[in-house]
């Protein structure tokens, strides 16, 4: 692990809201091709980390390096999918045009879509399983299908790195399943994927590494290493209950009255 | 075919329905985006915000059309500049200098001595007045609007679309919205000479929001409304001279026509 190149790197950054710091002297590095679980409480700072990785949030202290180059200096190759998209609905869009704009840097702002892009947002919309969705508006598809083609758009984007927040939260089981095919074949792509969750069992057995926040970096490294009571217990609090058999439950999620468990 | 004809062998004639189609195609391109980011008042405002250039420039005897100019994008950029990181609000921006500006713009007036004729032909236009030099004015413009929009179609509909995407792309959305600002105030400026300030809104929000109800993308959305914005114009420039109404208004009316016809048919498909 430690030969390999570090794609993605975090110095001692401070995050946050005009004066308000979230997030607070992280450091962490990720190897590239790894699939990266972000947990952590509401308003622990995920939403946020996100932004600031994308550029969207100006960094406060600290340096983020993609490839060893500071972020914004290059091209970047990072692609996002919100939590929640702020979108214009009602824009005369189809499904195809959306997944066209995440071709639209690479093609040139100013030149025109090759056969190339077209093949790029036809192989995404098949991967996401909405190719019979492409001439429909944008505004007609249900929230499931909705997020599958802002998830084929930034496939489309061919990034090296993709950010997902919360891409499991409200979504039907086959939005799920082809989200998370999606994550094990960027990893033979190679492309690092950063998603953040509330399913610690997801979270412990699809993804390689686990990044546990509270508003500081509480631990990281392999899931099995990361998800310990200790650990938890700092990240949760009190909303974390400790069973007598040993099992943990989070009571902590969206929507409410739901939990999640993970066997320790 | 006479009935066709017949206007058409006064020059004064040919000179407006060319202005007036020209107008209309402009104002109903650059509509699709006031219509999809809900730019109306901003339209409305500037069109009157732009009464204080053209009477300062009517005093000193210079161009109408540059003092409107003048002014409209000076106003563009005070509502770019006063919203700027949400200081105030952009509609709130855009009452404040919107009533300043048209306060301003009826105090110049009301101080000259031709008062009546100029306020009407300023505020309704006069399509028959169009000189060559205006043609050329127009046309120019229109050319250099339509061309600005067309090669920034991409940059334009990922920062009306979806900001977030826009910021992750690195583009520059604030110099992008402050163009798309100055381009609606020139558009508004050319509007001037053929429906005047109080119907050029019309112009930009009546046939792009029939387009938005007969299209599904953004692409056919501007085609469509530019027919709408031609068709209004030459229809209602014969209505005009058949029926001795002011152009202005028979060109606002036709197009507001070719919109409720639009909202029926769509109801009706239902
Ligand atoms: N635009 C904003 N302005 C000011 N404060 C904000 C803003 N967005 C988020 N915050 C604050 O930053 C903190 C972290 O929010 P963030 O959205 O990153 O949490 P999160 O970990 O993504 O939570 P969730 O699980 O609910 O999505 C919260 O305390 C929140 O109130
Ligand atoms: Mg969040």
């Amino acid at each position: 692990m430690s030969h390999t190149p570090h794609r993605l790197e975090l110095q001692n950054i401070n995050i946050g809201y005009g004066d308000k710091i979230v997030l607070r002297e992280l450091s962490f590095q990720v190897p590239h091709g790894s699939r990266v679980a972000v947990v952590g409480p509401n308003g622990a700072g995920k939403s946020t980390l996100f932004k600031a990785l994308v550029g969207l949030l100006p960094l406060q202290q600290g340096n983020i390096f993609i490839h060893g180059e500071a972020l914004g200096l290059h091209q970047d190759c990072v692609a996002y999918v919100p939590q929640r998209e702020e979108v214009d609905w009602r824009f005369p869009v189809t499904v195809e045009d959306v997944v066209m704009m995440g071709r639209f840097a690479q093609m040139g702002w100013l030149k025109r879509a090759t056969s190339r892009d077209r093949d790029a947002v036809q192989k995404s919309l098949m991967q996401m399983g909405i190719a019979d969705l492409a001439e429909q508006s944008i505004g007609q598809l249900s929230g499931g299908q909705q997020q599958r083609a802002f998830l084929a758009r930034a496939i489309a984007q061919e990034p090296h790195i993709l950010l997902m927040d919360e891409p499991f939260t409200g979504v039907d089981v086959t939005t799920q399943e082809a989200t998370l095919r999606l994550l094990d074949h960027l990893q033979e792509k190679k492309v690092t994927a950063i998603v953040s969750t509330h399913d610690l069992n997801l979270a412990s057995s699809r993804f390689d590494l686990a990044l546990l926040l509270n508003h500081r970096l509480i631990a990281f490294g392999a899931p099995r290493e990361v998800f310990t009571k200790e650990n938890l217990a700092q990240a949760f609090g009190n909303s974390l209950l400790v069973m007598e058999n040993g099992m943990m439950l989070v009571d902590e999620c969206c929507p409410p009255d739901e939990q999640f468990t993970i066997n320790d | 075919m006479s009935f066709l004809l017949e206007p058409l062998t006064y020059e004064f004639m040919q000179r407006g329905l060319l202005a007036s189609v020209m107008v209309g195609v402009l104002c109903a391109v650059m509509g699709t985006y006031v219509v999809l980011r809900g730019m109306a008042f901003l339209g409305d405002a500037m069109a009157h915000a732009i009464l204080p250039g053209v009477a300062i420039a009517y005093i000193l005897k210079g161009d109408l059309l540059i003092g409107a100019g003048v002014a409209a994008v000076a106003v563009a950029l005070t509502i770019g500049l006063f919203s700027k990181d949400g200081a105030v609000k952009e509609d709130t921006a855009i009452g404040i200098l919107f009533a300043a500006a048209l306060s301003l713009g009826v105090a110049l007036i009301s101080a000259m001595q031709t008062y009546a004729v100029d306020l009407s032909h300023i505020l309704f236009g006069n399509v028959l007045g169009v000189s060559i030099g205006d043609l050329w004015l127009i046309g120019g413009l229109s050319f250099a609007i339509l061309l600005t929009v067309a090669i920034l179609y991409k940059p334009f509909l990922v920062i009306s679309f979806d900001p977030v995407l826009a910021a992750t792309l690195r583009l520059p959305a604030e110099l992008l919205r402050n163009l798309m600002l100055v381009l609606l105030a020139l558009t508004v400026v050319v509007s001037l000479q053929t429906v005047g300030v109080s119907l050029a809104a019309a112009m930009l929000v009546t046939p792009a929001a029939t387009a938005y109800l007969l299209t599904r993308r953004l692409l056919p959305m501007m085609f469509v409304s530019a027919l709408i914005g031609a068709l209004s114009s030459v229809i209602g420039l014969y209505l005009s001279y058949y029926f001795n109404v002011v152009s202005g208004s028979a060109i606002v009316l036709t197009a507001t026509l070719f919109f409720l016809f639009a909202f029926i048919w769509k109801r009706f498909k239902k």
